[in-house]
């Protein structure tokens, strides 16, 4: 194998220090090519038939491109058409030192089989390997080896040519001294320019083309608009002797000229600086973390209340000091508050935004504006050649400059910057999920090959090796229950006498931990997504879809993995004995809520399933009672279920979700289960177990909910939980029976979120709404990555697997839980969000509706409204532009509105009209009116709701 | 900066070796007329010279003396010049005297001292350049050396580091792997009867792994000594002509 060797010195300075290191040189390295026939390679990753259509390259040929061209162009590489490139050792090597980034998705396609890209170790062959010569530059020789490489590539690739058309190699260069060279020496080579704007067959790639340097910087005019960022060591040393505020920047949605500064202080000391001005906004982008500068107190301002949104034009950069005007209402000495300007940037937060194109009124321009969906947002100025295509189409832009000469930030697709250019759309509501999902930072591409590749190969079974350390339970009635149509399964029960009179009850979860090992592509991308997000119709599965809804999905009559928790009970539900172990179950049927709660009603059946169901009913109820006796709190939220029409997965029906014995049997089980495993890994590991937990809220939280139960008489008293869970309980106004939901939903909104964390961080864990001093997630792992780190904990606490280091280092599993708790927030809002879009398509097709609801909240100059009967929350405005404003009177204490006789309370019933409001297409909104109490010029008259002339359609 | 790439996606290593694959072992046997054995050996840039003195008398205090056996001497000592820094280097510092400790148990393993009761044999070590795998080519001089001085071994005693980067066992670790923070094992073994001498580790690696490290460290031993055969045989061949035998 080895057959020659030279050795190699290589000097490297940084103390003075002379390391000298061997470089093997070998004849083993292949081409890489399926045409060639010398190297013994097994398979050619580089296609016989390299052909992309070109006006430069008629003849198939390889590209080889060079450590420049890689790093800015990388958005061209990464396109789908360009295959079969031959990446050179030498460039790989200097990227990984110039660029993480890059390289990371360097590296990701080279592993990607159908981009047929090659890695060729041109360092380490013997024939391509070259030595510094004295007084060349290190670039000057990665340069020369690079031709090197690329010349003994053709001339290797010429000796199998059998026809004029043989393969060549292209070299992409954007240097000229090089690219000069390389022609000298008789090889191919083009500018990255030239030769991608050849590639007649595929024009947009023309937009990926990074800029290059001489023809970037004449965007930013001469004149100077913002004041200068001061550097980072002035703001540092600024925040130190306090003339500075750290804080999160935070735009106003309806005054772009207006935002606050969030400050975190220590503690519960937070205040918030307003800016306001362009000037003093000086270009910093919503959720930036900025550094503020006070202004003396005589130069204050009160936070306006004036609406003011950016309209101008692509070019009009002049000053807007007429609008700035506006904002210098005098206001009275007490409304003023603290306000600063901004003079630096610590941190960007720029994300990748959505929004819509304003094409520039200059026909053949290429500069454009665009409009963020987020109006928090300010408008980015982009350049592209494709304005005629994307006008009214939703794109994705990021920001990737902001100089102080420009009114607008830049996207340039200048160096360094790497983002997606657009999407393609297609259906409006494939676009609207697209939208959502990128503007809650979901990700939900498809996966990887390199995630793939971890799956188990199909197909699969059980093997003796798995049997170890497992438990048999084959055998035993176990049975899942779910709602309907749900294909990842991850916990069945059981429930069976024992003979000394006991009951055994188990919970068994799928063993995902079993297919997702630590610290491969498949865990880590798993641990990025942390949880499986549920939107209307659609689902972003956490794991692949082969062990979601089929491996590790716990269906029925197949065997699975399983990890169970068992435990021996007698008939007062006490437990008094808890035993963990993996297993191999065999569940004997998957039901639906329905279908459980069917055969337990169901006198006549008397199978073992249905045995088994009873029992742990039986056992569920007296579990229930216990914890609602601790002060566990049963709280309140509508949450609505479409019924989708199957063809277009329109909604055609809505409907509240139903809860049913059944439900709250499941989850009362794996309440159990949850608090055993919590348990058990805190004892067992201390400092490093994941633990989730409800910090009880804050007294100040309670105001509206206590404001709103004494308008009706009623005392709730909130100084524990069981005091809440108790009052709530007793609170019923007579004649008003959806009295006691409303409340609870109210109260729900008062609770903090809960959180996971790792116990070495923390000493609080109690869990507020449960009312239980510990608390994890186990018993969903197919649908949440903290089930799994939880499952790894519990194995090793029982010898079933072993550890490895990142899950006992408390500061990683802490990272690790910031990420899971913002991925949960953002899942839950896409959720929400999802939902919204969902009632929006609903209303669409449904024209206009009256309804019955209820008063939620009051408003200075709105109330929020209530349907229960869609879960729908609507504000009905009585201060709209067009009209003339109604005498309005508020009174905070209430809280009351009173609309010229009127006064409107919380809980009052209502009468209203739902449509929908589609005059602005970026933001769709359901808008209500008020029909019934009727108040001369603000309620509306009852407007006839359409025949439902689909409805008929639907039906037969 | 990001640190060296240890393993490549296409398997080779910082120098151009795949995980497996030794670096160049040259040696040369008897290459001083005053010691009863010595012995140059080059692994790579770890270059390495053993001398043997005995079996003897003993010398110093002769306490130490063992009435069944020889008594086994090693002393191990680094060159001025043997790294990139030049720095002088006291006999008798904690590493060195490690060193020593683990040479000798690794020889007493290996020489049937029983032969020689009431006598000791001194193995003198000194590495003249340092790039990584001090202690394994420490072993492989020594073996020369032993063999050189005719006292009989029961096998040779080879020496080799193995590490462990990605799941993979790297084979022969120079002086850039070995301080690249990976988990490092120095085996001595003697490869016919696959009896281990010595075995060392002092990172953190998981008892997975432990098996196929030693499996890999092993195997390695096992090149090194028909490396080792070939020179011993090659040695005896130029010494027969010499002597016209």
């Amino acid at each position: 194998m080895l057959k020659s060797k030279t050795f190699v010195k290589k000097t490297r300075s940084g103390k003075v220090m002379k390391i000298v290191r061997e470089h093997y040189l070998r004849d083993d390295i292949w081409c890489g090519s399926e045409v060639c026939s010398e190297c013994k390679q097994e398979s050619g990753v580089l296609q016989k038939d390299a052909c992309i259509e070109s006006n430069l390259c008629s003849y198939p040929h390889y590209l080889i491109p060079d450590t420049n061209v890689v790093l800015h162009q990388i958005d061209v590489l990464e396109d789908p058409v360009i295959r079969n490139v031959i990446i050179l050792q030498t460039v790989l090597q200097e990227v990984r030192h110039r660029s993480a980034p890059v390289y990371k998705r360097l590296k990701d396609m080279l592993h990607e089989k159908e981009k047929h890209f090659y890695t060729f170790t041109n360092e380490h062959h013997r024939e391509t390997f070259i030595e510094r010569e004295p007084g060349e530059s290190a670039n000057d020789r990665n340069d020369r080896a690079i031709r090197v490489a690329a010349k003994w590539y053709s001339q290797h690739l010429k000796t199998f040519a059998s026809h004029e058309d043989g393969l060549k190699v292209v070299l992409l260069t954007n240097d000229q001294g090089n690219k000069q060279k390389a022609e000298e020496s008789g090889l191919l080579v083009y500018k990255c320019e030239e030769y991608v704007k050849s590639l007649i067959a595929n024009p947009e790639l023309v937009d990926r083309l990074a800029l290059s340097d001489d023809d970037k910087n004449e965007i930013t005019s001469a004149k100077l608009l913002f004041p200068e960022h001061l550097p980072l060591s002035r703001i540092q040393a600024g925040i130190k002797s306090g003339c500075f505020l750290q804080g999160t920047f935070r735009a106003s949605r309806d005054n772009y000229l207006e935002a606050t500064v969030f400050v975190q202080g220590e503690g519960e000391d937070s205040t918030e600086v307003l800016i306001q001005g362009l000037q003093n906004l000086n270009r910093a982008v919503h959720q930036d973390v900025v550094a503020v500068q006070l202004l003396p107190r005589n130069e204050w301002v009160a936070p306006t209340s004036v609406v003011l949104q950016d309209e101008g034009i692509a070019k009009d950069d002049d000053d807007n000091e007429e609008e700035e005007e506006k904002l210098k209402v005098t206001a009275a000495e007490a409304a003023r508050r603290s306000t600063g300007k901004i003079v630096g940037i610590i941190k960007r937060n720029w994300r990748p935004f959505c929004g819509m194109l304003n094409v520039s009124q200059i026909k053949e321009s290429t500069r454009h504006l665009f409009t963020p969906a987020d109006r928090r947002i300010p408008r980015i100025r982009i350049e592209t050649r494709q304005a005629s295509t994307l006008a009214g189409q939703r794109i994705i832009v990021a920001i990737d400059g902001w100089p102080k000469g420009s009114r607008y930030p830049n996207f340039l697709r200048n160096k360094q910057h790497f983002i997606k250019l657009f999407l393609p759309f297609s259906k409006e509501k494939e676009t609207e999920e697209e939208v959502l999902l990128l503007e809650h930072d979901v990700p939900h591409q498809a996966f990887s090959q390199a995630v793939l590749s971890f799956l188990p190969k199909m197909p699969w079974a059980i093997t003796p090796e798995d049997m170890v350390m497992r438990e048999d339970l084959r055998q035993l009635t176990v049975c899942s229950v779910d709602p309907p149509g749900c294909t990842d399964i991850d916990d069945a029960l059981h429930c069976r006498d024992l003979e000394n009179g006991n009951l055994e009850v188990g919970v068994h979860i799928a063993d995902v931990s079993h297919f997702i090992r630590p610290g491969n592509a498949l865990d880590k991308e798993a641990a990025s997504r942390g949880t499986t997000v549920y939107l209307c119709g659609k689902r972003i599965d956490m794991v692949p879809a082969l062990l979601s809804s089929d491996l590790c999905s716990l269906r029925s009559n197949v065997e699975r993995l399983a990890f169970s928790c068992i435990w021996e009970m007698n008939h007062d539900a006490e437990i008094l004995k808890t035993r963990f172990t993996k297993s191999v179950i065999n569940s004997k049927a998957s039901l639906t809520y329905a279908e459980a709660q069917m055969r337990i009603d169901d006198t006549a059946k008397n199978d073992d399933i249905t045995k088994s169901l009873r029992g742990l009913n039986k056992l569920a109820k007296i579990l229930k009672q216990k914890r609602i006796e601790k002060g566990a709190l049963t709280l309140s939220s509508i949450e609505v279920r479409f019924h989708m029409d199957s063809e277009t997965h329109d909604p055609i029906d809505l409907q509240t979700k139903e809860l049913m014995e059944t439900n709250s049997m499941v989850e009362e089980f794996m309440l159990l289960a949850n608090i055993s495993v919590a348990q058990k890994i805190y004892d067992e590991f201390s400092e490093c177990a994941l633990l989730r937990k409800h910090p009880a809220p804050p007294p100040s939280n309670y105001d509206i909910l206590l404001k709103a139960a004494k308008s009706k008489d009623v005392e709730i008293y909130t100084d524990s939980a069981k005091a809440l869970a108790d009052s709530l309980d007793v609170a019923k106004v007579d004649g008003f029976p959806y009295f006691n939901t409303l409340l609870r939903i109210l109260a729900t909104r008062c609770m903090m979120q809960a959180v996971y964390f790792c116990s070495g961080m923390d000493s609080d864990f109690h869990h507020y709404g449960l009312a239980s001093p510990i608390y994890t997630h186990f018993t969903s792992p197919i649908r949440r990555y903290a089930d799994i780190i939880v499952h790894r904990l519990l194995a090793v606490a029982i010898g079933a697997d072993s550890t490895y280091p990142e899950l006992m280092d408390k500061h990683k599993q802490s990272a690790l839980c910031n990420n899971l708790n913002y991925r949960h927030k953002m899942a839950q809002y896409a959720q929400r969000a999802s939902v919204a879009f969902h009632t929006q398509l609903f209303f669409k097709s449904r024209g206009i509706l009256n309804e019955d609801g209820y008063i939620l909240f009051v408003k200075k100059n709105a109330i929020i409204v209530l349907i229960p009967k869609f879960g729908l929350e609507g504000t009905v405005f009585f201060d709209t532009k067009d009209k003339t404003i109604p005498k309005l009177v508020f009174d905070e204490e209430g809280p009351t509105l009173n609309v010229e006789q009127h006064t409107f309370r919380i809980f009052d019933k209502v009468k209203v009209t739902i449509r929908l409001d589609d005059s602005n297409i970026q933001h769709q909104k359901i808008r209500m009116a008020l029909i019934n109490p009727v108040i001369p010029g603000v309620s509306v008259p009852v407007p006839d709701v359409e025949p439902q002339a689909k409805k008929q359609k639907l039906d037969h | 900066m990001a640190g060296l790439e240890l393993l490549s996606d296409q398997g080779y290593r910082l120098d151009g070796r795949k995980a497996t694959e030794l670096r160049k072992v040259q040696a040369r046997m008897g290459v001083f007329a005053q010691a009863d054995g010595s012995a140059y050996l080059e692994q790579g840039n770890t270059k390495a010279l053993a001398v043997v003195y005995g079996p003897h008398e003993m010398r110093g205090s002769r306490s130490r003396t063992l009435h069944d056996r020889a008594v086994i001497n090693c002393q191990y000592s680094m060159a001025t010049f043997s790294t990139a820094e030049r720095k002088r280097r006291p006999h008798g510092d904690r590493k060195s005297t490690e060193m020593s400790l683990h040479l000798k148990q690794t020889f007493e393993a290996a020489v049937m001292t029983q032969l020689y009761p009431r006598s000791q044999i001194d193995i003198y070590v000194k590495i003249l350049q340092s790039d990584g795998g001090n202690y394994s080519v420490c072993v492989n001089a020594a073996t020369l050396a032993v063999i050189d001085a005719g006292i009989p071994m029961r096998d040779y005693v080879c020496a080799c580091t193995v590490g462990f980067v990605d799941e993979t066992p790297l084979a022969d670790l120079c002086y850039a792997e070995e301080s690249g923070g990976v988990s490092s094992l120095a085996l001595a073994l003697l490869p016919r009867g696959g009896q281990i001498a010595l075995l060392q580790m002092d990172a953190r690696l998981h008892q997975d792994h432990l098996e196929t490290l030693i499996e890999a460290a092993m195997t390695a031993c096992k090149g090194v000594s028909k490396v080792l055969d070939d020179v011993v045989r090659q040695h005896l061949q130029e010494v027969s002509m010499l002597t016209g035998e």
